[in-house]
């Protein structure tokens, strides 16, 4: 015991001796936070929207309002010609062409039948499905409108089955909510596993390694001393990174803190032992950050922190159920969105531990003081 | 393993692949003798003190080293040595003083022992100015002196320096072998691997490793008689020239 107090003063003087750790500790999250939340979004607010209206009838007129009237579409054009308008989407100004044909009114009042003209750049897939998701939803309803002006149906049509929607859990969508505790994870994820991956390594480069290995400090002495440290810091990033996203975005928490934080007590064991292996594993702090950087960007991707896990192939899901990230991205969003309880987590709480034993097991078997 | 000696090796190797590093040395090292390892570079010298220090598993042999076995006690071995690798190994970023008690501490020592000799070391070194500055911003050749302090800190039967001297200025070096000479006269026994020629000269024994074999082993004045030479590098080219 008495060792490790020795050693654990020698790496937080380290640590903090360190200019550039400061700034990664308390800059990083705010900046990380205040730029990917905003950047992450799954909104399409501003759809850049060109108009190529050849009917120029009330009709038209009447759509095109009640699409500019809605907010989400920006008119950067009206354009006399198709050539005109492919122009403009080859240029990225525009990712939605919307087009009357000649006739489209008269369509409409003759046989209850006319066509507009949806061109969607589909450069980004899923923005181009939401465009295409929200104009249409529009379009429909301006139908509903027509028909029942023309029709003198009674105002509200007594249709047999209506949906009435609601989302739990998050009741307006907002992504806010879903994304900022996902990238706290991530904070806690990067900081844990980059500085403990370049900590026993830069040991070695500089030689004080060897220095250590000829004392008669244990194995264990040696790897609570390495990541001590780092778990204090990865548990202090956590509630700075919960403490600055509530602030600024206040995202709702319904469940237990408590319950976050102990989850993080034990991921912290399974990012930091892993952060080890790669030191132990490794000679430079080059080949360690590049180690680091291959496991934490596949760690991420898979994590459902953008895309659900839900939706991934089959076989992708059966990997993410190796992917720790997963289990706290999954977590914290039960929790502080849905307020899950333990016996709801019991599950994540299971496989972290195991984990953590896997984990701290190889770590502690790889780094050997004899090679 | 009689009494007096503190380094016993029979027959100690070790094989890199198909390459033998250190092939089947033995010698011993008595007490308080001041030991020098010589040899050219990639002789295998520092390949030998890895594995007597512990850093390095032997792949046959054996060797018993402050009477401890190294296959089997290597932490036994480890409480009783020190070692000063060829790379500067304090940590330049701790003070003086705080890597005098980082690795007072690891050897167990209390703290009022590691002030008190801190104390010592600070007043023999003349390093007085220095001690609560970065070990970073000292003078090469104060690191190193200190670098030797630090190693013989916790009083250690044998301490292992792995060309100690590299790259340091002659009053250093002189410096240095007093201190050496010191912790000699203290019963820390003192093994110095070198190929400085002239410091072969101040050790009470050398070895001369060539090509991973000890070649010679026997007191500076009796080499010198032996191979009919007026110092210790004729001695040191005539064997590294006529291997075997």
């Amino acid at each position: 015991m008495r060792v490790i107090k020795f050693l654990l003063r020698k790496e937080f003087k380290q640590i903090f001796r360190n200019k550039a750790m400061l700034p990664i500790i308390f800059v990083m999250p705010v900046v990380q936070l205040l730029i990917l939340v905003n950047a992450a979004t799954f909104e399409i607010k501003n759809i850049d929207l060109a108009i190529l209206d050849r009917d120029h009838s009330p009709a038209s007129r009447q759509l095109t309002n009640k699409l500019l009237s809605m907010g989400y579409y920006r008119l950067r054009a009206r354009v006399a010609s198709l050539k005109e308008g492919q122009l403009l989407m080859d240029q990225n100004k525009i990712d939605l062409l919307l087009q009357f044909p000649p006739g489209f009114a008269a369509g409409l009042q003759r046989d209850d039948r006319a066509t507009v003209m949806l061109d969607i750049s589909a450069i980004d897939g899923s923005a181009a499905s939401i465009i295409y998701y929200y104009t249409n939803t529009i379009i429909l309803d301006f139908n509903t409108g027509i028909m029942q002006r023309w029709h003198n149906l009674p105002e509200q049509p007594g249709l047999p089955l209506t949906v009435e929607s609601r989302f739990w859990y998050n009741e307006e969508l907002d992504y806010k909510n879903y994304i900022t505790p996902g990238l706290v994870v991530i904070l806690v994820t990067m900081v844990g596993m980059f500085l403990t991956a370049m900590n026993v390594v830069r040991e070695k480069e500089i030689g004080t390694i060897e220095q250590l290995n000829v004392t008669p400090i244990t194995k264990t002495q040696f790897i609570v001393s390495k990541l001590l440290p780092f778990w204090i810091i990865g548990m202090f990033e956590m509630a700075f990174g919960l403490g600055v996203g509530k602030l600024i975005f206040d995202f709702p928490v319904v469940g237990s803190v408590p319950l976050l934080f102990a989850f993080a007590a034990i991921y912290l064991v399974v990012v930091l032992a892993l952060g080890l292996l790669i030191s132990t594993v490794t000679h430079t702090q080059q080949q360690a950050m590049l180690v680091s950087w291959f496991f934490v960007v596949i760690f991420i991707l898979m994590s459902g922190l953008f895309t659900a896990v839900e939706n991934m192939p089959e076989w992708a899901q059966k990997i993410t159920a190796f992917n720790p990230v997963t289990y706290f991205m999954q977590l914290i969003r039960m929790v502080l969105l849905k307020g899950s309880q333990l016996q709801h987590v019991a599950r994540h709480f299971l496989v972290i531990s195991a984990m953590a034993v896997v984990s701290i097991s190889l770590a502690v078997f790889t780094y050997r003081k004899r090679s | 393993m009689d009494e007096q000696s503190v380094i016993e090796a029979r027959d100690f190797t070790k094989k890199f692949g198909s390459f033998t590093a250190v092939d089947s040395i033995s010698f011993t090292v008595a007490k308080g003798e001041i030991f020098g390892f010589l040899g050219a570079n990639g002789a295998g010298k520092t390949t030998a003190m890895k594995m007597l220090t512990g850093l390095l598993t032997p792949t046959s042999g054996q060797a018993r080293v402050a009477g401890f076995d190294v296959w089997h006690e290597a932490d036994k071995i480890k409480r009783n040595i020190g070692y000063m690798s060829q790379k500067f190994s304090l940590y330049n970023d701790l003070t003086v003083v705080e890597n005098m008690t980082l690795f007072g501490g690891i050897y167990g020592m209390s703290m009022p022992e590691i002030k008190d000799k801190a104390a010592q070391v600070i007043d023999k070194l003349a390093i007085k100015s220095f001690k609560d500055r970065l070990v970073a911003s000292l003078p090469l050749g104060f690191k190193q002196k200190l670098a030797f302090s630090v190693a013989i800190f916790h009083r250690p039967q044998i301490v292992f320096l792995d060309e100690p001297t590299g790259g340091v200025d002659p009053v250093t070096r002189r410096q240095f072998w007093e201190m050496i000479y010191a912790a000699a006269e203290n019963g820390i026994t003192p093994f110095v691997t070198t190929h400085y020629m002239d410091e072969a000269e101040y050790c009470h024994r050398v070895s001369v490793m060539v090509e991973g074999k000890i070649m010679a082993l026997d007191t500076p004045a009796a080499l010198k008689a032996r191979y009919d030479c007026k110092n210790m590098g004729e001695v040191f080219l005539k064997l590294a020239r006529n291997p075997g």
